[in-house]
């Protein structure tokens, strides 16, 4: 492999690793600013113990996001310094004012948090986690309007002069359709995360133990299960949103995402199709008529442009080469990214339900239900950046650059090769330490105290 | 003054704010077997640093994307160029970071004991290469006009630029050992204050050869001023340590920090990243720029905003102000496990 594969392989695979932790993160520290919030205002103790339980397990999880989050932000230089050269007078802002804004206000208000349990004055206290919540939020902005520049550049001018693209009117970058779009679905993913998260730990508790700590686990499983399906139902509705804005803004990601070859109206769309390896040609296929028209252009019978007739299209445009991307990826993470959604939404609508009827029976079938909920979501989250992504190849930035005149020019292959491995490795030990202290603390419940106990108010996440 | 200066000054500032701020946290780090003897010592020692390392490191990401967005040219040359460096930088933050957040997780000698290490390591990598990469941005580095770095890995390890990366260690364990002695009392508090001198003069005699060099390379009547004052508040700020007046030895070495950057910052204007091949391939803080668009926007949101951030990490300061000791590490939770 060329350092150009190498660099996909590297951003694919740290990206992808650090938003297995950034979208628990956004829902989670919101939760749990709910939890103490609750507690605040009630004084129960069953909400002090909620959110001590919830907010060290957001810590842990949290560790992680920020640390590979750091390579982020520098891998764009290292590997990808054509690209920064580029695009730097654009897409440095939105990164800088993610810092100066979002960054600052996470980590400090966590210190406070973390800390500040018996030293804060109450109402402190509470902000703190609550402007860590906003933060996370700030962040996920900024990052999306970032992205959605290289999904649908706006706001800017080509300079030949200079070689680069130069910005205009950052109020368009900000307020880009695609951004705009990107976002709520964005965070409607990461409470659906958040929410799984809390319902399938909550649910194994209540199925292990029936007898045991259901003062804090039933209204977890509760507050989880209907957190998620409410984000579910955001999820469906930003998503139609999304895919209207892709269709006119990519059109090729959407042909691709349905690996409908020619142009048709109406277009339907099929839910799983057996066919040939580039999925050119099907052998079976399982459609909803006009499915795809609706998803696209909100009309049954709208005409939806198809891989083929685009390809011919941009050569027009941008000359000879392929502008396709890999049809069947795109096809299955697409579809799998939905699935798994639905499947988290589900489980969640069964707890509500057995909850209600009083019917928490422990079962072989639930205990796994309980165990796969909360993994539901990070694949979702996980197939969609891929989705998002490779539907945008060969381009980097669409119409602009194309991913292979981003690389760094002066990095060879065995740089890019030692970094990946280095890496990958590390964050795979990282993996291991935080699969063992999550399921180790997802064991252990805090001890009920009295108010006043002295040691209650020590949280159990100091050094 | 042009909005290039600005942002040229801007983030020698936000590197300012880094080095002050994690320079200490990193000394702490290092000096964590030095100056505890037990579990409890430990306890004390991290938890100086506990509420505010996160909030400091984020000073570099500021800094990293304040450079992407006003100089992005220095941005990819820079960390494309030193790739294996800056590599080794980051797998040590990540360590790091981790090692200080699941450390206390677990009430375990040997869990502790084995991030222990890790902490002392990945706080003495940074603080040594950080010298490394400030001293070789300095002097300059091989590069054509294409602005591409044009050397390997070995061409950072010159000796000017080693001799920079020990003047960071030693500065920064210092600055550490003078930070603990401010924040704690007791035991970690006297075993803090012992290792001042030894370090002290070591870091006195590293940063003034390396200081005099950076003057040998393109010393102006203001880099000799600022790199004298650096010197002065290093002394000074041994000589309150010795006088038993920690805070004025810790806003010693806070400032001998801030003015050695300035120094090294002055001297590499109006470069951001010189070339050794041919001063006329040289990144400038006008060639390396992004449009006055951007940063006349970037120029509004840094100040409208840096100052309420420096007001609420101000705050965490004060709020965990008090001294630490030994009395203020509880006994562990009993916690029931199902």
């Amino acid at each position: 492999m060329d350092a150009i594969d190498l660099a996909r392989w590297q951003f694919g695979i740290i990206t992808v690793y650090h938003f297995l932790f950034v979208p628990i993160t956004i829902g989670l520290s919101a939760l749990v600013a709910g939890l103490h919030t609750a507690w605040y205002r009630t004084g129960q103790q069953k909400y002090r113990r909620m959110t001590q339980y919830w907010g060290k397990l957001f810590l842990i999880n949290f560790a992680i996001g920020v640390v590979t989050g750091i390579v982020q932000e520098f891998q764009f230089g290292m590997n990808w310094s054509a690209y920064s050269k580029f695009v730097g007078d654009i897409f440095g802002a939105p990164l800088a004012i993610e810092g100066l804004l979002a960054f600052f206000l996470e980590s400090t208000f966590l210190g406070l948090w973390i800390f500040g349990w018996d030293r804060l004055p109450k109402k402190v206290h509470l902000a703190s986690i609550w402007l860590v919540a906003i933060g996370t939020q700030l962040s996920a902005y900024f990052i999306l309007a970032a992205n959605s520049w290289m999904q649908w550049p706006r706001g800017y001018t080509y300079n030949a002069a200079s070689g680069r693209a130069e910005l205009h009117d950052f109020g368009a970058v900000l307020t880009n359709k695609v951004a705009l779009a990107t976002f709520p679905h964005t965070i409607a993913a990461s409470f659906l995360t958040a929410g799984a998260f809390m319902l399938g730990i909550a649910l194994w508790h209540l199925l292990r133990r029936p007898g045991q700590h259901g003062s804090i686990f039933r209204p977890a499983v509760k507050l989880g299960a209907i957190t998620t399906l409410l984000a579910a139902v955001a999820l469906i509705v930003t998503g139609d949103i999304q895919a209207k804005i892709m269709t006119d803004t990519q059109p090729m990601k959407m042909a691709a995402a349905e690996a409908l070859y020619d142009t048709s109206s109406p277009a339907p769309f099929s839910i799983l199709t057996i066919g040939s390896l580039d999925g050119s040609k099907e052998v079976w296929s399982l459609k909803v008529p006009h499915g795809l028209s609706f998803l696209a252009t909100s009309t049954w019978s709208g005409k939806v442009e198809g891989i083929n007739d685009l390809q011919k299209a941009y050569e027009q445009r941008f000359g000879p080469g392929t502008y396709k991307p890999n049809v069947p990826l795109t096809y299955w993470t697409f579809r799998f990214m939905i699935l798994s959604g639905v499947l988290a939404a589900a489980i969640a609508l069964l707890a509500l339900w057995l909850l209600r009827r009083q019917r928490m029976t422990p079962s072989k079938w639930l205990i796994r239900a309980a165990l796969a909920v909360p993994l539901l979501p990070l694949l979702g989250n996980s197939l969609g950046w891929i989705f998002t992504e490779m539907g945008r190849q060969p381009w980097i930035v669409f119409g602009l650059m194309k991913t292979s005149d981003g690389v760094s020019p002066s990095v060879g292959a065995g740089s890019v090769l030692t970094s990946l491995i280095v890496l990958t490795l590390l964050y795979g030990v990282l993996a291991v330490v935080e699969v063992f202290l999550l399921l180790r603390f997802a064991r252990e419940v805090p001890a009920e105290t009295t108010p006043s106990d002295p040691e209650a108010a020590e949280p159990a996440f100091l050094y | 003054m042009a909005l290039t200066d600005i942002w040229f000054l801007l983030i020698a500032v936000l590197w300012t704010g880094y080095l002050v701020l994690e320079g200490f946290d990193f000394g702490v780090g290092m000096l964590l077997p030095v100056v505890s003897r037990d579990a409890i010592d430990r306890k004390v020692t991290l938890r100086t640093i506990g509420p505010v390392w996160d909030g400091n490191e984020v000073w570099l990401l500021v800094a990293g994307g304040a450079t992407f967005a006003a100089f992005p040219s220095w941005y990819a040359t820079l960390f494309s160029g030193f790739y294996l460096a800056l590599l080794i930088i980051l797998v040590a933050l990540i360590l790091r970071g981790i090692a200080l957040e699941y450390r206390g997780k677990i009430d375990d000698p040997t869990w502790h004991r084995r991030w222990d290490i890790v902490i002392v390591g990945a706080s003495a990598v940074p603080a040594l290469l950080w010298g490394v990469a400030l001293a070789n941005i300095v002097r300059g580095v091989p590069m054509g006009a294409d602005h591409e770095y044009a050397g390997t890995f070995f061409t950072l390890l010159n000796p000017y630029a080693l001799l920079g990366g020990v003047t960071t260690l030693l500065l920064f364990a210092l600055h550490g050992a003078i930070f603990l002695a401010l924040k704690t009392h007791g035991e970690v508090h006297d075993r803090a204050l012992k290792v001042v001198p030894p370090i002290g003069i070591a870091t006195v005699v590293a940063a003034a050869g390396f200081l005099g060099w950076t003057q040998a390379f393109d010393g102006s009547w203001i880099t000799w001023t600022l790199a004298l004052a650096a010197a002065l508040c290093l002394v000074g700020g041994l000589a309150a340590s010795w006088l038993g007046r920690e805070g004025w030895a810790f806003l010693g070495t806070a400032a001998t920090i801030a003015l050695a950057t300035a120094t090294l910052f002055t001297t590499l204007y109006p470069n951001v990243l010189p070339s050794t091949t041919d001063a006329a391939f040289s990144l400038t803080t006008i060639n390396a720029a992004s449009t006055p668009y951007t940063l006349k926007i970037m120029t509004w949101v840094a100040v409208i905003f840096t100052p309420v951030v420096l007001l609420y990490q101000g705050y965490t300061y004060w709020v965990f102000r008090k001294r630490l000791g030994r009395s203020d590490i509880p006994a562990p939770v009993q916690k029931a496990t199902v």
